[in-house]
């Protein structure tokens, strides 16, 4: 059975543009390799950190939203662990309030930005 | 002499602060407009919910309900995690 999942991972800004798709890049095909399937997917960008993290005050912020089985979230943190350009990273599993909140918060983006465009 | 004493009875008067006993009728907000998911996600949400410091508000000054002042409790703990708010401040208003 298929749960929900949610996993939000801050990227150091040490990093190039190019280096920072690339991590993300890694995880997006840990997720959809091991029969992980990614429902939503936010980029918040440079943030500045609340408090610093190894010594860096700001960081590149990602988050998928994926269906995936038990067992994958295991590999998914001990890959978040193995790379050094994670400097942090939460899995939460999401309960059904908190997917029917997500659908409803990815609709609205989509009415704004349909706005922005008109 | 007695330009002293005025000054005694304004501090008396302050010794005693007026304790009106503001009766706000304290309701929980979740339940209210029915919010059943609390997003750790956004802080400025949050932010009505701690207090300078960015410590928790107790249920007895928020008047939120058991049930949902434990999700506030994780959603703020899971935000201070990620770093979206801080462990301690002193100015986070």
């Amino acid at each position: 059975m298929l749960n929900h999942y949610e996993t939000v991972f801050i990227v150091t800004p040490v990093l190039s543009e190019a280096q920072m798709k690339e991590a993300v890049d890694k995880f997006r095909k840990v997720i959809t390799d091991k029969g992980g399937e990614i429902v939503h997917e936010e980029n918040w960008g440079l943030k500045k950190l609340a408090y610093p993290i190894r010594k860096k005050s700001t960081g590149f912020y990602h988050l998928f939203d994926f269906k995936a089985q038990g067992d994958l979230i295991q590999v998914l943190e001990t890959e978040y662990k193995r790379d050094e350009r994670i400097i942090r990273f939460q899995t939460v599993k999401m309960d059904k309030y908190a997917v029917e909140f997500s659908e409803k918060r990815r609709t609205k983006k989509e009415e704004t930005e349909k706005i922005k465009e008109e | 002499m007695n330009g002293q004493t005025p000054a005694n009875q304004s501090e008396i008067r302050f010794l005693t602060p007026p304790t009106v006993e503001i009766k706000k009728k304290r309701y929980c907000r979740f339940k209210k407009n029915k919010i059943k998911y609390i997003d750790y996600k956004d802080p400025e949400f949050l932010k009505k919910f701690l207090n300078e410091q960015g410590k928790i508000l107790p249920r007895r000054v928020t008047g939120t309900s058991l049930k949902y002042q434990k999700k506030v409790a994780t959603a703020v703990k899971r935000a201070r995690h990620l770093a979206l708010l801080p462990y301690v401040t002193d100015m986070l208003k």
